[in-house]
């Protein structure tokens, strides 16, 4: 099969791979239809996930075709399913509480150790996304083995587009969480650091549970269109001082709640973040983040944050003091992606969620290398970039 | 001067996480543990790990030794050579394999299973699996804990291998396999086919 594989910092390339098999009884094979780039993606891109190694397929977004089924799998060939991101077994205490992305069973025991040493305890599996979360081949492939494929994948009815419910496997159930970790109540003033697909989700999320005002921090101004579209207040911080805007929107309050969708890859020319860079660089820390350091001294006292964004490592500078004074809250955690699909798929049946407005590019599987580059270099423009493993055949 | 665990300033923490490792040793030897059939076991580490089953489930299945080879990563083989003795053979580099008949020296049905190794063992080794219901229903505890005498020279090698430097870190991963086993079915691997996965590429 053919598939795109990662070979170091900024070079991915369309390789031709072995097929996958069934291994265990709850496998299925996945023929991939739609499949996405990620922002996280160009996170592994970037070189800023260790355990990577040339040769490894990327992709966590993917939908398709059912082909083949292992003995113990609920799901039966031809159906049309969507894949979660984070692979869980179903059957552990965690699984049992919903909390799939802390799945104790999912990580082949021997890649356990790296996030029990860096973590304290090891976390679910996730597809196409370094050794330390499995080694699990991706989805930017013509075919995938999916592990526990009777808990995860969720089957899309009869006439329903690829593009409608793709982002199901991801980036929609993350901006959905964000926006129910902010336990948003009515009145709430959300503010939202990053408006990529999860930022601009939340703000979605945030208006459908009630926020009254939601704020939309970017630098791109095509991003921020996309977050006026949907009801928010903009605000650009390349032309205006976020904190300060933020306090005056706001009445001298700060927002009641703060959702960081940046993460450890943050833009812009601060202190902090150039410091972060340069310790990113030698290895003394690995996540720059002024968004959240932002987001904390911005936040109403007694307030709440949501971080949806992927940090991997050790930040410094962290505003402790301000968190405690104020009182604040913060939860965030990897996507539990399996929770989360059965009713983001009926809200897009019944219209609530417009799910297509992302995409900017859709293109063959084997131009997969030059979406990649797209992506990361004009992300003004380039908001989704969808690939379609059959285009590239229908080219042969 | 021989180093003692004080009764004044002993805690309820497992002797497996001490920081006065010979002293634990000596200690685990009176209450907990029987001692190797030759040589000087002196190393002592223990692993737990919580399974979403039942206690009498876990303890069967583990009581039918021959089944361990399933989830131990470096054990080839596990024969029964009567209802209380079992032979161990365990891969090494080359071909070599290091091996040992181990003696159940108590049990209790579906609590503890002990064993020690008899004489002639390439790795003296003791140690036994506790099996305690989880508090709030979540299942099982089990607990191993192990005392060996690690071998120097060309079999330590080969023990080096075999546990990947680090006792504590492959029991560690034994019992994670153990759990996957017991709670989904199977062993998750990262492999894509079953080429990478002989291969043990995950």
């Amino acid at each position: 099969m053919r598939a795109l594989a990662w070979h170091g910092k900024h070079d991915v390339r369309v390789d031709t791979f072995d097929d996958p098999e069934i291994l265990n009884p709850r496998d299925a094979i996945i023929r991939i239809t739609s499949t996405a780039i990620c922002g996280s993606d160009l996170h592994l891109y970037d070189g800023y996930i260790p355990t990577m190694r040339a040769g490894d397929i990327l992709g966590h977004e993917f939908m398709g075709e059912v082909v083949e089924v292992g003995p113990n799998s609920t799901l039966e060939k031809g159906q049309r399913v969507v894949v979660p991101f984070t692979i869980a077994c179903g059957s552990c205490f965690h699984c049992g509480k919903h909390q799939y992305s802390a799945c104790d069973n999912a990580l082949p025991a021997d890649n356990q150790d790296i996030a029990q040493e860096l973590y304290g305890q090891p976390m679910s599996g996730l597809f196409g996304y370094s050794h330390m979360t499995g080694g699990y081949s991706g989805g930017q492939a013509e075919y995938v083995r999916v592990p526990f494929s009777d808990v995860g994948p969720i089957v899309i009815p009869d006439g329903i587009a690829d593009e409608n419910v793709l982002f199901l496997s991801d980036i929609l159930p993350t901006g959905w969480m964000a926006a129910e970790n902010a336990q948003i109540e009515p009145g709430d003033t959300v503010a939202v650091w990053g408006c990529g697909p999860v930022g601009l989700f939340a703000v979605q999320s945030a208006f459908l549970m009630g926020a009254e005002r939601v704020i939309a921090i970017d630098h791109f101004p095509h991003r921020l269109e996309l977050a006026k579209r949907f009801g928010a207040e903009t605000i650009n911080f390349e032309e205006s001082a976020t904190y300060e805007a933020l306090m005056e929107m706001t009445g001298g309050i700060g927002p009641d709640a703060c959702i960081d969708a940046v993460g450890l890859e943050a833009h812009g020319f601060f202190v902090d973040n150039v410091i972060d860079q340069i310790k990113a660089s030698t290895f003394l820390g690995t996540d720059r983040a002024h968004a959240i350091r932002q987001a904390i001294l911005a936040c109403r006292k007694g307030g709440r944050i949501s971080m949806p964004a992927v940090y991997g490592g050790l930040i410094d500078k962290f505003p402790l003091g301000a968190f405690m004074e104020k009182g604040l809250t913060l939860k965030t955690g990897q996507t539990h992606v399996q929770h989360y699909m059965p009713g983001l798929l009926n809200a897009i049946m019944e219209g609530k969620i417009d799910a297509t407005f992302l995409i900017s590019h859709t293109l063959p599987l084997e131009e997969a290398p030059a979406g990649y580059k797209m992506f990361h270099d004009k992300q003004n423009e380039v908001t989704k970039v969808v690939l379609k493993p059959q285009w590239s055949r229908a080219a042969d | 001067m021989t180093d003692t665990i004080d009764s004044a300033r002993a805690d309820d923490a497992p002797l497996t996480t001490s920081k006065r490792a010979p002293a634990a040793v000596d200690a685990a030897l009176d209450s907990l543990i029987d001692k190797p059939g030759q040589g000087d076991a002196d190393t002592l580490i223990g692993r737990t790990v919580t399974i979403n089953r039942p206690r009498a489930d876990l303890f069967a299945y583990w009581r039918d030794l021959t089944n361990l080879a399933t989830f131990m990563d470096n054990v080839e083989r596990i024969e029964m050579l009567d209802g209380k003795r079992s032979r161990w053979v365990v891969k090494a580099p080359g071909d070599t394999a290091v091996e040992w008949t181990a003696v159940i020296t108590e049990e209790r049905e579906g609590e503890m299973i002990a064993w020690a190794s008899e004489e002639g063992a390439d790795v003296p080794n003791s140690g036994r699996i506790d099996f305690r219901d989880a508090q709030g229903g979540r299942g099982t505890i089990v607990t191993a804990t192990i005392l060996y005498d690690p071998p120097s020279g060309i079999i330590g090698k080969v023990i080096a291998k075999m546990f990947q430097r680090e006792p504590a870190i492959q029991a560690r991963r034994d019992l994670r396999r153990f759990k996957q086993l017991m709670e989904t079915g199977e062993i998750a691997t990262g492999a894509r086919n079953r080429r990478l996965l002989e291969e043990g590429k995950n």
